[in-house]
């Protein structure tokens, strides 16, 4: 009897495991759309056709499925994890700095990549990239990758700028002034990574292998570049359309950017290009992640079919500068993007772009590496002048 | 309460609200214990309990190497914001609200004097719309728009070089600490918005305690011989000294938490609000950002506790 009755209850518990193990994992398949889905996205990244009535792919998503949706930007991949942090939504689209983060975090859900059928048109490159595939689980979808350009104002350069020192070491620009007070940098911890891919060419022996993995000496390298540059730069950015302003109204010369900026700027007839200097760029490659406790997972991964097979890819590729995740985007029409345009925003260069990763102390290429913990409080220290 | 029923009248089945008004007539302290609860439990549960809540939070400590929260009560975090960069960030922040202060009181105290002893009827409805106006119109717009008021190809920059005054902007832009590249990317431009924005803040209590400044006693004062000077110094700003201290109340704290301005336009070095703002965002330091809120907190109170012995609420 008591044999039985304690056999029972290992059943009934182990039902019960088995069942909540089933209810954390990721849905078998897709009901009816709940009406609504919250993204937090990049700005730009999301666009009904307001900022520009040629650059719209919601209102079609919103006809097709009646899921209303609501964005909410943000400006740093550190506001990303914040607002994930604090729930309510559904999807975002996260960067390799945050992506990982959440997912240590338990902040997203694996995707089940079978109710997504366009997901073999997805990039190779990219369907098990491991900022968001962690052992052997998808917890995302690509979305789009691009380089973190060097835009430069063509009324200081006749030609491209071909190093990355413009923004590091003073120096004087080719219309004959300096370039201190006239040069910006990302307003961002993760900004140390491309000083220390500066470093990897101009200081060799320091032997950095990756940017985003820096044991101290190298760090301190990075640092101490960044102190220089802080002499140099009279407001870090941190907001698209404030860098937007900043070149327009300022004088601004010339600083790391996205393809974004450049490409309003030059919409505006604002006199400014991009270019990949010979150190490489830093890059981001952003997915779109699942909230682990989303309260509308039908439109979620209806949007996420959404993004690899609509315009999406390729109409966001030409507004935003960037490259999408499904690499037909480029040629077969389905947006306004053509494959010139995609060599243009760097597509070809998938092997020069460093992505975005969360920098952690247990890295792969040495024993022990600064967490980006320390980057976000030392970096807080450059700006301030220490 | 069956006995009660009993001795009183052979009342018919009462309903529920009759017998709770009864209650609640018989005994007031329950019925005053009810009225107060919900806006005590207001008080005590949303606004302190959030407020413990973080200065719990600020008790605890980050793991220098794996960023994890470690939930064991440590000063450590404390102590982390006595590490130069972020003694940096509290010094500055005190700084500019100090000087937004007593830069918004100087400013402030003429427009409020006109105000309450020389405007009257239309006059003054203008007065307040001039004050108010500005509140009315988002924070957001009239900070983007300071930001192209001090650019360096701004209409500031431009009124200066059509004055012929370029040399002298550029001299004061290329001071140390005040300066910057252009007016936008420095300190003065900080500070100058901050001017802006909280200054009404500063005026009107101000101009209420002007108000009740009895004109008598500006002519007694001068009757007994006090040059106009003298009757400022020992009269009138002494009887307006609870709404200066009152007003800067406002101004010293509006300035010490917030993060936007700064974020627009500045030199991009932070303020407190700012490294709450960062901290909390990023890799989970909520312990340090909690510390960084109580900072403002601590200043606060020992401000206030300094207005209380000047009479600032006196007038309340």
């Amino acid at each position: 009897m008591k044999k039985t009755f304690r056999g029972a209850a290992a059943s009934i518990l182990a039902v019960a495991i088995a069942q909540s193990a089933i209810a954390q994992d990721m849905i078998t398949e897709i009901g009816e759309a709940e009406g609504q889905l919250r993204i937090v996205a990049w700005p730009g990244y999301i666009e009904r056709g307001e900022t520009d009535a040629k650059f719209d792919w919601v209102t079609g998503f919103e006809q097709a499925t009646g899921c209303e949706v609501l964005v909410q930007t943000a400006n740093t991949s550190d506001e990303m994890v914040a607002l994930m942090n604090e729930g309510g939504f559904d999807l975002v689209t996260a960067s390799g700095d945050a992506s990982l983060r959440m997912i240590a975090g338990n902040r997203v859900q694996p995707v089940n990549i079978d109710l997504i059928p366009s997901w073999n048109t997805i990039d190779d490159r990219l369907k098990q990239a491991p900022w968001h595939y962690v052992d052997g689980t998808h917890y995302g979808v690509p979305y789009m990758w691009g380089p973190n350009v060097l835009m430069y104002s063509t009324e200081v350069f006749p030609e491209a700028p071909t190093s990355w020192s413009v923004v590091f070491e003073p120096q004087n620009l080719p219309d004959g002034q300096p370039n201190q007070g006239r040069v910006q940098a990302y307003d961002g911890p993760i900004h140390i990574a491309d000083a220390a891919l500066y470093l990897m060419t101009h200081q060799p022996e320091l032997g950095i292998e990756s940017p985003y993995e820096l044991n101290q000496e190298q760090y301190n390298a990075a640092l101490d570049l960044l102190r220089q540059q802080r002499q140099l730069v009279s407001r870090y950015w941190h907001d698209a359309f404030i860098q937007i302003d900043d070149f327009q109204n300022e004088g601004m010369a010339a600083s790391g950017s996205w393809p974004f900026m450049v490409n309003l700027l030059q919409a505006a007839e604002a006199p400014v290009a991009s270019t990949i200097p010979q150190e490489g760029v830093t890059g981001w490659a952003d997915t779109t992640m699942m909230h682990s406790e989303a309260d509308n997972p039908n439109c979620a991964y209806m949007w996420m079919e959404h993004t690899l097979s609509s315009n999406l890819m390729s109409d966001l590729s030409v507004w935003f500068g960037a490259n999408p995740a499904v690499p037909e985007a480029c040629t077969d029409g389905r947006g306004m993007q053509t494959a010139e345009g995609c060599t243009r925003n760097g597509f070809d260069d998938f092997e020069r772009v460093r992505f975005w990763q969360t920098p952690v102390t247990r890295c792969e290429s040495q024993e022990q590496c600064v967490p980006y913990y320390r980057w976000v409080s030392d970096y807080i220290g450059v700006i301030g002048g220490r | 309460m069956t006995v009660l029923d009993n001795t009183t009248s052979p009342a018919p089945a009462r309903g529920l609200f009759e017998r709770l008004s009864d209650v609640l007539w018989r005994r007031p302290r329950l019925l005053v214990a009810l009225l107060v609860l919900p806006p005590l439990a207001w008080l005590g549960i949303v606004y302190l309990g959030s407020l413990f809540a973080l200065l719990v939070q600020s008790f605890f400590s980050i793991d220098e190497f794996s960023g994890q929260i470690r939930y064991e009560l440590t000063l450590s975090t404390y102590a982390e914001l006595f590490r130069a960069y972020n003694l940096d960030i509290i010094l500055r922040t005190v700084a500019m609200a100090a000087a937004v202060t007593v830069a918004a009181a100087i400013v402030a105290f003429p427009i409020a004097y006109f105000a309450a002893r020389y405007a009257r009827g239309p006059m003054k409805a203008l007065f307040y719309l001039g004050v108010m106006l500005p509140l009315w119109s988002s924070y957001l717009v009239k900070v983007y728009a300071w930001k192209l008021i001090l650019a360096r190809e701004g209409i500031l920059n431009w009124a200066f070089e059509s004055a012929g005054l370029s040399w002298l902007l550029n001299a004061y832009l290329s001071l140390p600490g005040v300066g910057g590249n252009s007016l936008s990317v420095s300190w003065t431009g900080t500070f100058l918005v901050f001017l802006y924005v909280w200054l009404p803040f500063m005026i009107l209590p101000v101009q209420a305690a002007l108000e009740r400044v009895p004109p008598s006693m500006l002519e007694a004062s001068g009757d007994l011989g006090a040059k106009p000077g003298q009757t400022l110094r020992h009269v009138l700003i002494p009887l307006a000294l609870p709404g200066i201290i009152a007003g800067s109340i406002f101004t010293f704290s509006l300035t010490m938490g917030d993060y936007i301005v700064p974020q627009i336009v500045g030199t991009s070095a932070r303020m407190i609000g700012q490294a709450v703002y960062q901290y909390q965002g990023t890799a989970g330091n909520i312990p340090l950002a909690a510390a960084f809120a109580v900072v403002p907190i601590l200043i606060m109170g020992l401000y206030l506790w300094f207005a209380k012995r000047k009479g600032a609420f006196d007038a309340l």
